[in-house]
């Protein structure tokens, strides 16, 4: 399989430098409460530069409330907590040393529903991230064009980057959210069910996106679509909850271990759709 | 499993347009109206019509007319519809369609006030709104002048300030204090919102009296312009805020999400997305509080004083407005007067219809649009 040589490759690239250019993620000893219910608990997962992690578990397992705990999306909601830390190259994205601001340009979030800013065009679109944070654009057409082809939508929309955003489709709204987020140029991507609303040529070119962007950035990405996870992800970790405990890592480790000789019965029966 | 999402799978082909086919067909239209229908409809009114002249021409002892003549026919009209369409359609259509009558002439009889107030005002005042009424004042016009002589030029100059200065003072409270509420959602939120729902209750006059002890009086600054902006302000703030905090709800959380996840500081993410979605609700907002006071009397009645003569400074000096005109002219034993006050009656009107379409031009433009200029993009 082409993933398993690029993931060698991508390792063997990575591995030797003492920073890796990319965002490594480390996930450690994560638990975190809804007011006083505990949904996840005791969470390290290793995510590193260069490697695509895919995180799949059922439904309410805490996928989403872990991938919003990376980048500082779970304290919006008001009565959510959480212990453990969360390494951003070695930093504690809960600490004091890096601004809120700055972690979440660092690590850019693409969400379930493509949510682009419905009173902005789609260049601006592309934009808001440089204008959201303040910083000046030098020249904007090059970095809407750059942006747009990495998410592989510049061909169809290089025409009409006037027009509102709310008029492309939802697969195109999809990739067009995830080159706002490239646009600012984060270390880390993370991807929360970016293809369950979408339709299969959609996905595949969002999948095709991932790929290419995979030995630029750090990318984690939760889905639902097993298939997807083997194609997309060199990483992955599984995620379960019984009933009325809190969500745990069952088992992790590279994809194709995970996909083939899983050593825990319970995550065999689930990638092969044996659950329930 | 779902293996059709594979990498490599081909979109399924489309099938083939079944155009040709489609156009030969006639389209059916389930839920219009036919002929039929409204002849039913119109039988029955016609024989409910004759039935009522019937009894109330032939068979009561005594005569009456008008009002209870047309309640008398309504009346009737209900159960021969509904003996009409049952005996045609089955007594579930019946039902539907009595409901559908009932509904509809509930409808009618909330909007004909409107149109018989605006039918009025129109007739009355079209007599002697000319150009002549938009570009002279009372300044020169006597009980013997012309009702066409004269004009509101002061309490048309005096209205525009008085309402602009207000909308510029309540427009940024009001959409702030709506931030607040809606984005910030602090301690004093439902405080807040509790005081902003009691003031739109406000009564206008006691707004007016506040301003009139404060500003006319205590400071003596006298009667102006400016203290009876002040006093619509106090009346327009709560209805802005309300507006427009109800129009930022709306906004999808999903979007202030999205910003801040691209490292927006919070205040910026309020300004450059949750705003600038909400444009057209806020100018919705803005247009219904500047709606909302233009025809106020009471307020100014107590703080602008009322004069015949052209003041275009609002911070000094008496002024005059619109429905303070109004207000003086009709109180006139003299018809060429109250004739004004039609005419003035008619501009207000106008004016607030002016506004509700100035309301939905600029909310309506989308991005990239006319009125929405961008710098460049694209180009
Ligand atoms: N805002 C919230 N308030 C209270 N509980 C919440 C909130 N968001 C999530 N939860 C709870 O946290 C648990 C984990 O939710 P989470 O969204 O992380 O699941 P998930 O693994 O992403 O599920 P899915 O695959 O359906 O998206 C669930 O039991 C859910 O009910
Ligand atoms: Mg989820």
């Amino acid at each position: 399989m082409t993933e398993t040589t690029a993931e060698v490759t991508a390792v063997e690239e990575f591995a030797p430098v003492v920073e890796p250019a990319g965002g490594t993620l480390r996930g450690v000893g994560v638990s975190a409460w809804f007011g006083a219910r505990k949904v996840l608990e005791n969470v390290d997962i290793d995510m590193r530069a260069g490697v695509v992690t895919a995180l799949i578990g059922p439904s309410g397992c805490g996928k989403s409330t872990f991938l919003r705990i990376l980048n500082r999306m779970h304290e919006l909601v008001p009565i959510a907590t959480l212990a453990g830390s969360v390494l951003l190259d070695g930093d504690d994205i809960y600490g004091t040393a890096l601004p809120i601001t700055e972690i979440r340009r660092r690590i850019g979030m693409v969400f379930q529903k493509p949510n682009p800013f419905p009173a902005m065009t789609i260049g601006d679109n592309v934009l808001a991230g440089l204008k959201l944070t303040g910083r000046k654009v030098p020249n904007r057409e090059q970095l809407i064009e750059e942006s747009l082809r990495r998410a592989g939508l510049w061909n169809e929309v290089r025409n009409r980057l006037g027009a509102p955003a709310g008029g492309l489709s939802g697969g195109q709204q999809q990739r067009l959210c995830i080159a706002r987020s490239l646009a600012v140029r984060p270390d880390v991507l993370l991807m929360d069910e970016p293809c369950s609303a979408l339709d299969p040529t959609s996905t595949r070119r969002i999948e095709e996106t991932i790929l290419e962007l995979k030995d630029q950035l750090t990318i984690v990405i939760v889905t639902h679509n097993m298939q997807q996870a083997q194609r997309v992800s060199q990483h992955c970790a599984f995620f379960l909850a019984a009933e009325d405990e809190p969500g745990r890592v069952v088992e992790q480790g590279d994809t194709d271990f995970i996909f083939g000789s899983p050593k825990d019965p319970r995550t065999a029966d689930y990638v092969n759709g044996r659950f329930g | 499993m779902a293996t059709t999402r594979a990498l490599d799978a081909k979109p399924a082909p489309k099938p083939d347009q079944p155009a040709d086919a489609a156009r030969q067909v006639p389209r059916r239209r389930p839920r219009a109206w036919r002929w039929a229908d409204i002849g039913e409809f119109a039988g029955s009114a016609a024989s409910a019509l004759l039935l009522t002249w019937l009894i109330f021409d032939r068979l009561l002892p005594f005569r009456i007319q008008g009002v209870a003549f047309v309640v008398g026919w309504y009346v009737l009209t209900l159960p021969v519809y509904w003996l009409v369409v049952r005996d045609g359609h089955g007594p579930v259509a019946a039902k539907d369609r009595l409901a559908t009558v009932l509904i509809a002439s509930g409808a009618a009889l909330a909007l004909s006030p409107i149109f018989l107030v605006v039918g009025y005002v129109t007739v009355r005042g079209l007599a002697v709104v000319d150009f002549g009424f938009l570009t002279e004042t009372m300044e020169l016009t006597g009980p013997l002048s012309e009702a066409t002589d004269g004009g509101l030029l002061h309490s048309l100059v005096g209205t525009l300030e008085q309402l602009g200065i207000a909308t510029l003072i309540a427009v940024p409270l009001g959409v702030l204090t709506a931030v607040y509420l809606s984005e910030i959602a602090g301690p004093l939120a439902r405080p807040t919102r509790l005081v902003a729902d009691a003031m739109t209750a406000l009564p206008s006059i006691v707004a007016g009296l506040f301003i009139y002890s404060l500003v006319v009086i205590r400071t003596g600054w006298g009667f102006s312009g400016f203290a009876g902006s002040l006093a619509l302000t106090i009346l327009m703030l709560p209805t802005v805020t309300i507006a427009a905090e109800q129009v930022l709800r709306v906004v999808p959380g999903s979007l202030r999400e999205a910003a801040l996840a691209l490292g927006s500081p919070y205040w910026r993410s309020v300004l450059l997305v949750v705003l600038p979605t909400a444009r057209a609700g806020l100018a919705t907002a803005v247009i219904l509080g500047m709606a909302r006071v233009v025809g106020e009397t009471a307020p100014v009645l107590l703080t602008v004083g009322g004069t015949n003569i052209l003041n275009t400074n609002p911070f000094s000096d008496y002024q005059d407005n619109i429905p303070l005109f109004v207000f003086n002219q009709i109180r006139s034993s003299k018809q060429t007067f109250v004739d004004r006050a039609w005419g003035g009656a008619l501009l207000l009107l106008i004016l607030v219809l002016v506004l509700f379409v100035l309301a939905r031009l600029a909310g309506g433009a989308g991005p990239g649009g006319r009125s929405r200029r961008r710098k460049g993009t694209a180009k």
